[in-house]
């Protein structure tokens, strides 16, 4: 016990002699909480709109009035033919073309039926999709609103229609925020628990140190231990730090409880850590112990669903989502937070992260030796 | 009793695209209390030897005991009985001195106050700075932290791979001092060196190279065990000297040797008036008749192995 003591006694004077690293776990999550909420925002607005109108008519100007009034579209200019327009677009002056038909109008109270047509630039896939979804729905409502216009000297409902409205649960407003931010949390935990152990270790092997251990008489249980319990205790810290900087610059706390959220990453870090534990006895550099990392963790942060919905991602995606412990805890942590589940409600999850806290911490045991 | 058995150890190291022989067949035994000195190039295998007698590599073949105990089976028992201080400085370049001997005290279940009669006369050199982090020392105040901290433990065998590689010779000769001191007080030290010089400050020496033992003897025996005739020519043209004494006929061998160089011959084929006949064409020539040194030895098996 005395030498696990000096162990981590040693391991946090290292750590806190490094003033840059003691620097970076504390600003890393204020910062990244900061800016990356803001960054990372899906909502789209003031998308560039070019129309060209050939019929100038008093419905073809509500039409456009009912796009440039939203907060959605932001005008960019009339012009005269298509030709022009797209010009516009490939300038990137503009983002979405609507083009009204001659006789826009006429045809629409004559024949009850006529066409728009829509360009959207796709080279930000997401913009363009949204940017016509948004236009779809303002069509379908000015749609609706002649209906209604037309109908009113006659008798109301005669025609029926379905409206769908539509509530957000756990998410009333549809906050970007609610979403983005338990999802960092889980990202800066994992950044810190597993990059600074893995790197921490092959340093040792890098400088030597680590073979003044190996003769020692010192445990391998020890050895392991030593270097397990600092960085848990740092990722525990950095989560506490996220969970301020969440509730005071966005008023996000959890629905569920706070003990909850720790005791999860309390088990979550072990698995994480186990993970480091192997990865650095892979590595014999920094460096390579750096890139093994990042590879890692880039899969662990795009297979995570932190960004993309997991639910749109291929069928074999789906499935390495499903071994990746991110996963399970970024899905947790917005259950804890928005929803309020509490550990009946997350047993599942609670079940899978031992396992991979079990099944990292052998594999990392197993490889590690003393002697080779 | 012997301190350390080794028993035809052989290990190599393979990577794709070749094979490396560290050490070929060797073996060694080194008694209780000496001060033995294992002498070899660069890539002789030296280090290779500490790590397997350190527990901390396996041997391809062979076997080693410590005190009779295995270092594949008893490695456990070993660790507690070996100092062992690895040619590259190991210990923590971010801790201070002080911290250092703790932290290693604390490994070794022990602590400073148990053991500071064994080490005060080198931490006594070293403690002036003991607040000062490790990376900042020199090279001598290095190796003197790290040889305390391979003896806060009071092993019973320090095992010291190259300690003086590195160091100013003012420091090299304390250590040495230091080494002599621990040999009084029982320890048994084994000690590896590529520096020749210090081969004669031990009490037996196993000269390496390739992996394989050329000799074991007290180095004053390897010194008198050569049979040949040496002799320390100098001239203006060091250059030219060379060539033309490599063409006589009765050279074994001839190197450079700092400012002369050291020509091998067959005992009485030659004496000092017939070299200077022979190099009568260089200016300022000396031709001196010498004792052969241990490096002498060394380069003479060498060659003869080849």
């Amino acid at each position: 016990m005395r030498q696990l003591k000096f162990l981590l006694i040693k391991e946090f004077q290292q750590i806190l002699r490094n003033k840059l690293l003691v620097r970076l776990i504390i600003a890393v999550p204020i910062v990244q909480l900061v800016i990356l909420p803001f960054a990372a925002n899906y909502e789209i607005q003031n998308i560039k709109l070019s129309v060209v109108d050939n019929d100038h008519s008093e419905y073809s100007r509500k039409l456009i009035n009912k796009f440039t009034s939203t907060n959605y579209f932001l005008l960019n200019g009339y012009f005269y033919s298509y030709k022009e327009a797209i010009h516009q677009l490939e300038k990137d002056n503009a983002e979405l073309i609507i083009e009204i038909p001659k006789n826009f109008e006429k045809d629409l109270i004559r024949e009850n039926e006529t066409k728009i047509f829509i360009t959207a630039n796709a080279i930000n896939g997401q913009t363009a999709g949204l940017s016509v979804s948004y236009s779809n729905s303002i069509i379908r409502d000015f749609n609706n609103d002649i209906r209604i216009e037309w109908l009113q000297p006659a008798r109301i409902n005669s025609l029926p229609t379905i409206e769908v409205t539509s509530s957000n649960w756990f998410n009333p407003k549809m906050n970007y925020k609610y979403f983005i931010v338990p999802g960092l949390m889980v990202l800066l935990v994992t950044l810190v628990g597993f990059l600074l152990t893995t790197i921490n270790i092959v340093k040792e092997k890098e400088d030597g140190t680590i073979e003044q251990l190996n003769v020692s008489p010192l445990k391998k249980y020890q050895f392991i231990l030593g270097k397990l319990i600092p960085f848990w205790i740092i990722g525990l810290v950095v989560l506490t730090i996220a969970q301020i900087v969440s509730f005071v610059l966005y008023g996000i706390y959890p629905v569920g409880s706070y003990l909850t959220i720790y005791l999860f990453a309390a088990i979550y870090l072990v698995a994480l850590l186990g993970f480091g534990l192997f990865v650095s006895t892979l590595a014999e550099t920094q460096q390579q112990a750096m890139f093994i990392a990042y590879f890692f963790m880039m899969i662990f942060i795009l297979l995570g669903g932190l960004f993309a919905p997991i639910e749109n991602m291929p069928n074999w995606a789906q499935f390495l989502t499903r071994l990746n412990p991110v996963s399970y805890f970024i899905e947790a942590i917005r259950m804890i937070i928005l929803k309020g589940s509490g550990i009946k409600e997350l047993a599942t999850h609670f079940g899978i992260i031992i396992l991979f806290a079990i099944i990292f911490n052998t594999l990392a045991v197993y490889s590690y030796h003393k002697t080779n | 009793m012997n301190a350390i058995e080794i028993i035809n150890i052989s290990k190599t190291y393979k990577s794709k695209t070749k094979t490396i022989t560290a050490l070929n067949n060797i073996s060694l035994e080194i008694k209780e209390g000496e001060l033995f000195g294992l002498i070899g190039p660069d890539g002789a295998g030296k280090s290779s030897l500490f790590r397997i007698l350190a527990t901390v590599l396996l041997p391809d073949v062979g076997s080693a005991k410590i005190l009779n105990y295995d270092v594949i089976k008893n490695f456990k028992n070993i660790r507690k009985l070996i100092g062992y201080m690895p040619g590259r400085f190991s210990l923590y370049q971010d801790l201070s001195v002080e911290e250092n001997l703790k932290f290693f005290a604390t490994i070794f279940e022990t602590t400073i106050e148990e053991n500071y009669d064994l080490i005060s006369d080198i931490y006594k050199q070293i403690e002036p700075f003991k607040n000062r982090r490790a990376g900042k020392l020199s090279g001598g105040m290095k190796q003197k932290l790290a040889l305390s901290c391979a003896l806060i433990h009071k092993p019973k065998i320090l095992l010291l791979d190259e300690p003086t590689t590195g160091v100013d010779p003012v420091s090299r000769k304390e250590f040495w001092e230091i080494l002599k001191k621990l040999k009084s007080q029982g320890i048994t030290i084994l000690v590896s060196t590529p520096y020749m010089d210090e081969a004669n400050l031990c009490d037996r020496i196993a000269l390496i190279q390739n992996g394989k033992i050329l000799d074991v003897d007290l180095p004053e025996n390897i010194v008198n065990k050569f049979d040949k005739d040496i002799f320390s020519v100098a001239s203006d043209n060091m250059f030219l000297l060379l060539n033309d004494l490599r063409n006589y006929s009765h050279t074994l061998s001839c190197f450079a040797f700092g400012d002369s160089h050291h020509l091998v011959i067959e005992r009485n084929k030659a004496d000092e008036n017939l070299l200077i006949q022979y190099l009568s064409r260089h200016k300022n020539l000396s031709v001196k008749k010498i004792e052969p040194t241990i490096e002498d030895c060394f380069m003479q098996m060498l060659q003869s192995e080849n």
